[in-house]
């Protein structure tokens, strides 16, 4: 037995710099991810993908194969076990039947899964895999997208209403003095976290075990037990490190393959994608066709706001990138429109990819405010300011807080931009046309049910237990911070333990919501622990559990419209002559909750604005209308930012907290893209006289606009 | 065994002697992480564009993925295993994890690598794309932020954290200039190359400060 000391930290650590709690494993190389942990008797599984976008598979040459050097098996549709997909899983919504593995002989895109060869060591199973024939009975395909799908197209609830609608808006667009109405198109974007997805399955007592890079292993956890019909307790899924996810890394083809050879050869089986197969097999963002009405006064008050997008998906799964909701909580109208709407190509489904809908959505709609206050002569910051509403523009709900004018405020001032001359295309540096640019950004703030201990040991330490992912974020650290101040005890005291599905149930990492949700259970069960821990009282060997569940508390907040905000400020140079562009500055401001440590909020919400900056002059992916895949479909052909492209990016706070959180929390992982791509457009607008409104802005763009030059 | 498709070698690598035998497929990246159990070193996209493999070859920033084991038999490899000091981190090791030079940590064993190569590379002369004076009376240009993001450019980090990785290699270049690290196979003096135009002052990024208070 030791007695308890719970010596006080003074004035709290939340709030204050720490560096990362697992950062000396990572520059040292020893933090191992989901392909690195050794197994003994390891197989390794190569998947094969299909060469035609839509058809059936005829026949698969797996014979010859099997007589390679060291293959153990083949899983085709003809052998695979089956499958259960009639559940409902974590995230609400049926399985993507992506991840249902060879169960039916049909094609429905180009790069989908037919067969999974298993072999001794992966340099055989990649020889054997490339060797497999497969036949098929091609069907034509179609995957070009295009905002004349309209006709086709239909409005799909996602994780947000498809129709919201208030006012007449024929009557206030008649009545409105100045009136926008531009297109805007967004291409296919790919997440690409720099760690390919990866898992290793095996039978270990009767239980399954995976190892896997995923985003919450309670989600995956529960969709393997339903899919493979098993009890939810006979799996346990690990994802301690994670290179990155970005909305990608959920329930994948990856581990229900390597389940299903671990199931048939009763040995551990590793799939890892290739960064190519990613491409087909790892979700990504639809590309959008998106169209914007503003109407407005004369002095840029909005009259009326309507926003249209489509977005492509499967013809197997509907996903929505809901990016017409972006503005339902930004602007006052009295007029107010918006839909997402979804059409259906021989293609991958699309997915989750870092601030689904506000990305892409945002970039439209900041771009047409961009264009209405040039049309009002108005600046761009006091345009949005005078449509500031006082309570949501559509729900009539009150604010959880909204500092968007503060961050505008305080952005504006560190970035000068009160030395702004509106004019565009009239600053000249030698080769380079100069500008600036501005946009509004926000997020949902969400928090969803976690549960979660914390165990007082009898060594005078504290294990925290929560089920949590850190994907990049910080989790983990930011845990241990507020973990450290709940208990009143110095960091080194406390040892948080996440990634695990036995943990149990636990918001993934995922809508800027994880760090908030499971903060409050951490919270809750620290609280309550200490209260309940008198000054030197004994601990037992086995220590003192606490554990919490916040599903209560959480579905107790009242409805309000609950975001983080967020300005936006870039400068570029534009070389007319060769259509280069360069971002020469960034500045971000944001109203995002209390952060809980500056070191790595301040890393992340950049990292967010570089997506940005990507996502405005170099992503896309361009889908071969021939063959119905993505050309270039890796690193060299798909372009996302690099050291030489990124400049000084800065981002900064407001205070900010969320009075309904325990720990004041909103969430930061999202509203840094949000605005960026279209500050960067307004820029290139204010730097060349010309409104680029198809992304990404190239070269070959600028130079075919022309412009002011 | 050695056989038709398979040879006995002995590879070195951060200063151990290695001894096995390797399919004559397997890429040292392979070898380094599914049979030496170096997994510090990174698998991102296998085809030579993303940099998270990287390792030093005698001294030299190369990409695991595009080499076979077999053709790295003879020559010295560091991993980022091999970084360090013993428990002491090396310069630019202890910058990364106090400037917060990473988020996922999965491109962090390659950038770093890439970086120690960097700072010597520098050191030793090299100009890059964004030397602006090559005369060779000019001497080393002082490695500032361009210096480094574009030194840096063959590591790509997608969760962005290029910001504080460039701010990571200037403050250790900063030490490496003030104190001569370590004496490890990775900051042996390299071979000056041809176009060398100087021996191994290093100095320190005077534009960095000014290029980080335009909005304060």
């Amino acid at each position: 037995m030791t007695t308890a000391t719970t010596g006080r930290s003074a004035a709290g650590v939340t709030g204050t710099a720490h560096t990362r709690v697992e950062g000396r494993d990572k520059v040292t190389g020893a933090a191992r991810y989901a392909a690195e942990i050794p197994f003994a008797e390891l197989a390794h599984g190569w998947l094969v993908l299909s060469t035609v976008a839509r058809g059936r598979v005829r026949a698969l040459d797996t014979d010859t194969v099997l007589a390679m050097p060291g293959v153990l098996t083949v899983l085709t549709h003809h052998n695979a076990p089956r499958v259960d997909t009639d559940f409902v899983g974590m995230m609400g919504v049926p399985p993507d039947p992506g991840t249902a593995l060879f169960q039916h002989d049909r094609v429905p895109h180009r790069g989908w899964p037919v067969a999974l060869v298993v072999a001794e060591t992966s340099e055989q199973a990649r020889e054997a895999a490339e060797t497999l024939v497969v036949h098929y009975d091609e069907e034509p395909h179609d995957v070009a997208f295009s905002a004349g799908r309209e006709a086709e197209a239909y409005p799909v609830d996602g994780h947000m209403p498809a129709v919201v609608e208030k006012g007449d808006l024929d009557r206030e667009l008649a009545a409105s003095a100045v009136v926008v109405d531009a297109e805007y198109t967004t291409p296919e974007e790919h997440h690409n976290p720099m760690e390919p997805h990866a898992a290793t399955a095996r039978w270990e007592g009767g239980r399954l075990e995976v190892v896997d890079s995923n985003q919450g292993t309670h989600w995956v956890a529960g969709d393997l037990a339903n899919l493979f019909s098993l009890d939810p307790g006979a799996v346990r899924v690990r994802s301690e490190h994670v290179g990155g996810g970005f909305g990608s890394k959920g329930v994948r083809a990856h581990q229900v393959a390597a389940v299903m050879a671990a199931t048939v050869l009763h040995r551990p089986v590793r799939v890892v994608m290739t960064r190519r197969q990613m491409f087909s097999l790892a979700g990504y963002r639809s590309p959008t066709a998106q169209r914007v009405r503003l109407g407005a006064d004369p002095d840029g008050r909005l009259r009326a706001l309507e926003h249209r997008s489509l977005n492509q998906t499967s013809t197997v799964h509907e996903f929505v990138e809901p990016s017409a909701a972006a503005g339902r909580s930004m602007y006052a109208a009295d007029a107010h429109h918006t839909v997402s709407r979804l059409v259906r190509l021989d293609v991958p489904t699309p997915t989750w990819m870092r601030a689904p809908g506000e990305a892409p959505g945002s970039f439209a709609l900041e771009s047409a405010l961009d264009e209405l206050a040039e049309k009002c002569g108005v600046d761009p910051i006091d345009l949005r300011l005078r449509n500031e509403p006082a309570v949501g523009p559509v729900s009539g709900l009150p604010f959880a807080g909204r500092n968007l004018v503060a961050c505008f405020r305080e952005g504006a001032r560190r970035f000068g931009w009160a030395e702004r001359d509106p004019r565009p295309g009239v600053r000249r540096e030698g080769r380079w046309l100069l500008g600036t640019g501005t946009a509004a950004a926000s997020f949902p703030a969400m928090a969803m049910p976690s549960t979660a201990s914390v165990t007082a040991e009898a060594d005078g330490t504290f294990t925290v237990r929560i089920n949590a992912a850190d994907i990049g974020t910080g989790a983990r650290t930011a845990l241990t911070l507020i973990a450290a101040d709940a208990l009143d005890v110095p960091t080194d005291r406390v040892l948080v333990r996440i990634g695990d599905s036995d943990l149990g149930p636990a918001m993934v990492a995922g809508g800027s919501a994880g760090t908030r949700s499971w903060a409050w259970a951490v919270t809750a069960a620290a609280e309550e622990l200490r209260r309940g821990l008198a000054p030197g009282a004994d601990i037992p060997p086995q220590g003192i559990t606490v554990r919490s569940d916040t599903t209560e508390a959480v579905g107790a907040l009242a409805q309000k419209e609950r975001h983080s905000f967020g300005a936006q400020f870039a400068e570029v140079a534009v070389d007319p002559a060769t259509g280069e562009i360069r971002v020469r500055r960034m500045l971000g401001v944001f109203a995002a909750g209390r952060i809980v440590n500056p070191l790595t909020a301040r890393n992340q919400l950049v990292g967010g604005m570089i997506w940005g900056l990507s996502m405005a002059l170099h992503e896309e992916a361009v889908r071969d209308p021939a063959s119905g895949g993505v050309y270039g479909a890796d690193l060299a052909g798909y372009h996302v930012a690099a050291h030489a492209d990124v400049p000084h990016v800065e981002a900064d706070w407001v205070d900010d907290p969320d009075p309904d959180d325990p720990v004041g929390i909103k969430g930061i992982g999202e509203v840094g893209i949000v605005g960026a791509a279209a500050a960067i457009a307004n820029a290139v607008w204010h730097a060349t006289g010309v409104r680029h409104r198809d992304l990404p802005i190239r070269p070959d763009r600028i130079l075919s606009a022309g412009g002011d030059a | 065994m050695a056989s038709s498709t398979s040879s006995d070698l002995t590879l070195s690598v951060n200063g151990e002697k290695y001894t096995l035998t390797v399919d004559h497929r397997t890429t040292l990246l392979d070898a380094l992480r599914e049979r030496l159990d170096l997994t510090g070193t990174k698998k991102g996209c296998d085809q030579g564009q993303c940099g998270a493999c990287t390792v030093l070859v005698d001294g030299r920033r190369s990409v695991a993925c595009l080499q076979l084991a077999v053709a790295a038999e003879g020559h010295e490899i560091t991993t980022v295993e091999g970084v360090a000091d013993g428990d002491r981190l090396h310069p630019v090791q202890q910058a990364f994890l106090d400037l917060d030079g990473f988020q996922c940590g999965y491109c962090t064993p390659g950038q770093i690598c890439s970086a120690v190569a960097v700072i010597e590379e520098h050191a030793a002369g090299w100009p890059s794309a964004a030397t602006a004076d090559l005369r060779p009376e000019a001497g080393p240009p002082p490695l500032t932020p361009e210096e480094i993001r574009e030194r840096m450019s063959g590591n790509l980090c997608r969760c962005g954290a290029y910001v504080s990785i460039v701010q990571a290699v200037a403050r250790a270049a900063e030490a490496n200039g003030a104190a001569a690290w370590g004496s490890s196979a990775t900051t042996a003096p390299m071979t000056s190359p041809a176009r060398s135009r100087c021996s191994t002052a290093t100095r320190t990024p005077a534009s960095w400060a000014a290029a980080r208070t335009w909005s304060t």
